[in-house]
C-alpha cells in the first residue's frame, strides 16, 4: 500500500512542469520559431528580478522583453542579432552567459587557474609525504619481536 | 625573534586577498548595472508629451541643450523621494528637465504632477515603454544627462540624491557645457 503510494507520487514528481511566467504561450506561424523563442527566453536575464531569466520572470519588464523578442524573430531577426540588441540596450549582465572578453577573463579562466595551482600543491605535497618504504634491519626486528612479546624464531 | 616561515606567511596573505576580494564584492549593490549606452547617442524616438498626447515630438525637437532625462512613473513609490530635489532643479535652472513618463496612465501621469508641481519642461508620455526599453529602462526613477549633441554621458539608477547631484552630474555637465556656469 505503501509503496504503492510513493510509486504514485514519484510517477507525479517526475513528470510536473514547473510554472513559468510565459505561461500564455507565445504563438508562432512555425513550431522553429518557437522553439527558438523559447532557448532565447532561457539565455536572458531579467533586469529587475537579477536570478531569473526572461522566461521564468512576471516582472512587466520581462513582459516587455518577451513580446521584444517576439517581435525580432517575427521579423526574421537571428538569435545573434536579438542578443546584440538586447546588450545594446541593457549591456552585458542581460546574458545570462558572459562573453569572453578582456574584462571577463577573470571570470572564465580563474577556477582553471584555480585548478591548476590546487592541483600543483596536491601533486607536491603528495610527493613529499610518501618516502621510499625502509625495510627493518635485524636489531629492528628483534626489539618489534620482543615488544610483540613473540620468541626469536616464531615468524610473525 | 624568530622570523615566521613562509609556508604559513603564504596562505595567510591569500586568505586575506580572497577576504579582501569577497568583501568588495559583497558591498557593490549588484542593482546598479553599467548602462552600454554612456557616450553613445541617445536614441530616437516619437512619443507624445502628457500635456499633448497627440503631438508627436523626437528626438531632434530636444537637442541643442545638455538635458537631464528623469524616467517616473505615478506607480512608482521611490519617485516621490526625488521629486523635492526635482522641483528645486527645475527652479534653479542650471538644468533642462524632461520627464519619461514610463509605462503609466495619462491620466494618472497628469495628475501626479498637478499634486507635487511639474519640474519638467515637457514629460513624453511612454505607456508601452518603448523609449524605456531603448534606453534600457529597469528600475524606475533613472535619470540620463545627455549632453546638446544628443549623446548620453551618465545614468543614474534610483532616486536621485543630492550627492549624485554634486559629485556626479554637475561637474560633468560644467566639464561640457560651460557656459552654462
Amino acid at each position: 500500500m505503501k509503496a504503492w503510494r510513493v510509486f504514485v507520487l514519484g510517477i507525479l514528481l517526475a513528470f510536473n512542469v514547473p510554472l513559468l511566467a510565459s505561461d500564455a504561450p507565445a504563438r508562432f506561424n512555425t513550431p522553429a520559431l518557437a522553439v527558438r523563442y523559447d532557448a532565447l527566453l532561457e539565455q536572458l536575464r531579467c533586469m529587475v528580478c537579477q536570478n531569473q531569466t526572461l522566461k521564468d520572470s512576471h516582472a512587466e519588464l520581462a513582459q516587455d522583453l518577451r513580446d521584444e523578442v517576439r517581435r525580432l524573430l517575427e521579423q526574421g531577426n537571428t538569435d545573434v542579432q536579438i542578443r546584440d540588441y538586447l546588450v545594446a540596450r541593457y549591456g552585458d549582465f542581460v546574458l545570462y552567459s558572459p562573453p569572453v572578453k578582456g574584462s571577463t577573463w577573470l571570470l572564465w579562466l580563474g577556477p582553471f587557474v584555480l585548478l591548476t595551482v590546487a592541483l600543483a600543491v596536491v601533486l607536491k605535497l603528495s610527493r613529499r609525504r610518501t618516502p621510499a618504504a625502509v625495510p627493518l634491519d635485524d636489531a629492528e626486528r628483534a626489539r618489534l619481536r620482543a615488544a610483540l612479546g613473540q620468541s626469536a624464531d616464531s615468524q610473525p | 625573534m624568530r622570523s615566521v616561515p613562509l609556508r604559513f606567511v603564504v596562505p595567510l596573505l591569500l586568505f586575506g586577498g580572497l577576504v579582501a576580494f569577497l568583501g568588495i564584492g559583497l558591498n557593490r549593490d549588484p542593482r546598479l548595472v553599467p548602462s552600454p549606452l554612456i557616450g553613445k547617442p541617445a536614441p530616437q524616438f516619437a512619443l507624445g508629451t502628457l500635456a499633448t498626447p497627440d503631438i508627436v515630438m523626437q528626438r531632434e525637437d530636444l537637442l541643442g541643450h545638455a538635458l537631464l532625462l528623469n524616467v517616473w512613473a505615478s506607480w512608482c513609490a521611490a519617485c516621490r523621494d526625488e521629486h523635492a530635489l526635482l522641483l528645486e532643479l527645475a527652479r534653479g535652472g542650471k538644468f533642462n528637465l524632461i520627464g519619461l513618463n514610463y509605462h503609466d496612465d495619462l491620466n494618472a501621469g497628469r495628475q501626479w504632477l498637478s499634486e507635487r508641481g511639474d519640474p519638467y519642461r515637457y514629460t513624453l508620455f511612454d505607456p508601452q515603454g518603448k523609449l524605456g526599453l531603448d534606453l534600457g529602462v529597469y528600475g524606475v526613477p533613472e535619470t540620463f544627462l545627455i549632453d546638446a549633441a544628443g549623446v548620453v554621458r551618465y545614468k543614474h539608477v534610483g532616486p536621485l540624491t543630492r550627492e549624485v547631484l554634486a559629485q556626479q552630474l554637475l561637474p560633468l555637465l560644467a566639464s561640457f557645457e560651460p557656459a552654462t556656469q
